[in-house]
């Protein structure tokens, strides 16, 4: 059992949703996103996601994108992202951190010698945007088998048919893209995502975490409400871009877990 | 027939692999889009009815089958073996582009679609489209990286007045390589109307074996006129190649006939240097992951994608098709890489001995022939690829050549 899976049964046994906050690594550089990431447990933060910055992160909208150049022009990378997940562990051992981001860095590093360090350092799962259940075997299946959860995403253009190969893999819980588009895009409506949502808890017992386009407090509660919790990741990122504190920043984090955890 | 079991001719695999290259590496949103639209072209790929459409327009619209040439002037001047140019820069719009994406507009209109994406980098490949679109009434949204939209400026006017939407993207650095990431994002955004025409021999499967396809007609035509002019095959096959459509277009048809050798030219910039001014993917990169496939890209140790570097605003992309890294591997094909200074010698000679004035894209393939022609016997015959003419490319070469343009007065040869 992972943090992840130990999280969700704790959650679930307090009826409570789930509230997931992104944000991506050194961004705008590795002390304020360390100090951005040890204060998100306190804001409420039940899962954090850490973004692995990437050059060319296709399926993200320009404030995530702008997020990772300004990690990377300070100097981020795979190594230095691990190296803050070692720092916030040593502060924090429940809290699940999963790695959101892109194959490529990994695929550089190497896939084995990657999974033992990021099991070393405290990752607990990983989101790898453009590796489908098609590709299982470069990543997912070795991560399965190294003991980390290999979260999927569902989308909207998922359907009946091939849900259950989506799922098949997935562990930790089922990350439901709420629209056809990118990170920080049109939002999401609740009577929407409701019938998605039970259309894939019907096929899986794991957690449904619904995510892209919920950018406030309400947005979070009315989404969370229709799921096992939601995901906010442009909405805080743009807080870090306009060049607002980690105090103004964990605020506003905390004004969104509320508004889920009410949900 | 070929021998299948040795034969180079049969990937990808049902995986979209070429060994461990190519795939289809995207998001969930886009899976179900590229799996459907692999379906769709396995069945209009056996319908008879679907290339007879292709010969139609082929014939009547883009003038095909493009001329086998004897470039006996250059042949003359560099000594020995002796050159031939397939024509396709004679093609509609100037380019091999139109090739593919009439194959692509016509499947995407079996298919339903009202709306084509596009991402262009010399502008080759977004003037077909707009033109293609345009010929059958289709909306057509081409991304062009805001450096090209500058050096190109006359092809987006062209795109323009063929009635596209031409949108600068200034994500990322501004080029092909972020064109490309915003048309994925159109894509994936406008899943139910949209239609992503790819220009070259890469992205996710089914992508590079379909483009491939389309431009395989090059090849074939090359064979049989060669077959007529000279009897037999050639010897050697050069092409340029930045994602390498039109070279994979030429080289597909000779794959298995084992005597013939085939070369790729990448573009080397400045030279294939550690300070990464190319865009020479093998000879300067390593395998890695992007834009849907598995191929050998411009990266640096953390698998950060790099920029390339090139004076032709169509070579200028740091990755190239699957197919390419898998010949290379195998060492089926040899790549080889041209600086942008070989290049504009090319260009120039090309222009004074055969009249014709070539794109900056094969002034690269003609800067090897350059190279290796004069070594070789006179009864050794190589094939390259005019696949572009060099009209979009007279400003850039001014400047480079030091012309003023709006003087007049400079002398480009002496």
């Amino acid at each position: 059992m992972t943090r992840i899976d130990a999280t969700f049964a704790r959650l679930s046994a307090e009826g409570k949703k789930a509230f997931v906050a992104y944000i991506m690594a050194g961004d705008p550089d590795m002390a304020t996103s360390l100090d951005v990431m040890r204060g998100l447990p306190a804001a409420g933060v039940d899962v954090i996601e850490l973004g692995l910055p990437f050059t060319d992160p296709m399926a993200d909208g320009p404030t995530i994108q702008l997020a990772g150049q300004r990690a990377l022009e300070a100097g981020m990378t795979l190594e230095k992202t691990l190296e803050m997940v070692r720092a916030f562990r040593e502060g924090d051992s429940d809290t699940p951190i999963v790695l959101m981001g892109y194959y490529n860095p990994i695929y550089a590093r190497g896939v084995d010698r990657f999974l033992a360090e990021a099991q070393d350092a405290g990752i607990d799962g990983l989101i790898v945007v453009d590796l489908p259940p098609e590709e299982d075997a470069e990543l997912c299946l070795p991560a399965q088998a190294a003991g980390l959860n290999f979260i999927r995403l569902a989308t909207p253009t998922t359907d009946d048919k091939r849900l259950p190969k989506v799922l098949q893999n997935t562990s930790g819980f089922v990350y439901y893209v709420s629209i056809t588009g990118i990170t920080g895009a049109a939002a999401a409506q609740a009577a929407d995502v409701a019938p998605e949502v039970a259309r894939i808890k019907a096929q899986t017992d794991l957690p449904v975490i619904v995510g892209f386009g919920i950018r406030s407090p309400e947005s979070a509660e009315s989404i969370a409400s229709v799921a096992d919790g939601c995901v906010v990741g442009s909405a805080i990122v743009a807080e870090l871009g306009a060049g607002k504190p980690p105090a103004d920043v964990l605020a506003f984090v905390k004004s969104l877990a509320d508004g889920a955890h009410s949900a | 027939m070929n021998d299948l079991a040795n034969s180079f001719m049969t990937g990808p695999d049902e995986q979209g692999r070429f060994g461990i290259f190519g795939g289809r590496f995207v998001s969930e949103t886009l899976m179900p889009l590229i799996l459907e639209l692999e379906e769709q072209y396995e069945r209009a790929k056996t319908d008879d009815s679907f290339w007879a459409e292709m010969d139609f327009l082929w014939k009547h619209y883009v003038g095909r089958p493009s001329p086998l040439y004897f470039a006996e002037r250059l042949t003359d001047r560099l000594g020995g073996a002796k050159v031939y140019m397939k024509r396709d820069e004679l093609n509609h719009t100037g380019a091999h582009k139109i090739n593919n994406v009439l194959g692509q507009i016509i499947l995407a209109r079996r298919m339903g679609k009202t709306r084509i994406i596009a991402e262009t980098g010399a502008g080759q490949h977004g003037v077909a489209t707009a033109t293609v679109c345009a010929k059958f009434g289709l909306k057509c949204v081409v991304y062009m990286g805001a450096h090209d939209v500058e050096r190109q400026a006359p092809n987006v006017f062209r795109m323009k007045l063929l009635g596209a939407e031409v949108v600068p993207v200034t994500s990322g650095r501004g080029t092909l390589k972020d064109a490309m990431n915003d048309a994925l994002r159109d894509w994936v955004t406008n899943v139910r109307d949209t239609f992503y025409c790819i220009g070259t021999v890469a992205g996710p499967h089914p992508y590079p074996a379909m483009v491939r396809d389309f431009q395989s007609i090059i090849g074939k035509e090359a064979k049989e006129q060669m077959h007529e002019a000279e009897g037999r095959l050639p010897d050697t096959l050069i092409a340029a190649i930045g994602g390498g459509s039109n070279a994979m277009g030429l080289f597909y048809p000779f794959l298995d006939d084992k005597a013939v050798n085939i070369i790729g030219v990448e573009a080397g910039g400045k030279g294939v240097n550690a300070k990464m001014e190319h865009c020479a993917s093998l000879t300067g990169g390593r395998p890695g992951v992007l834009h849907g496939n598995r191929t050998y890209l411009l990266q640096d140790e953390d698998g950060q994608i790099l920029e390339g570097f090139s004076i032709s605003a169509g070579l200028d992309y740091p990755g190239i098709g699957p197919e390419h890294a898998w010949l290379h591997e195998i060492g089926r094909a040899q790549y080889v890489s041209i600086t942008d200074k070989e290049a504009l010698e090319a260009f120039q000679l090309c222009c004074e001995t055969e009249g014709i004035i070539p794109a900056l894209e094969p002034s690269h393939a003609l800067a090897h022939v350059m190279k290796i022609a004069p070594e070789l016997p006179a009864d050794h015959i190589i094939c390259m690829n005019m696949c572009g003419r060099g009209d979009k490319d007279i400003f850039t070469v001014a400047k480079h050549l030091g012309v003023d343009m709006a003087g007049g007065e400079g002398r480009v040869m002496d």
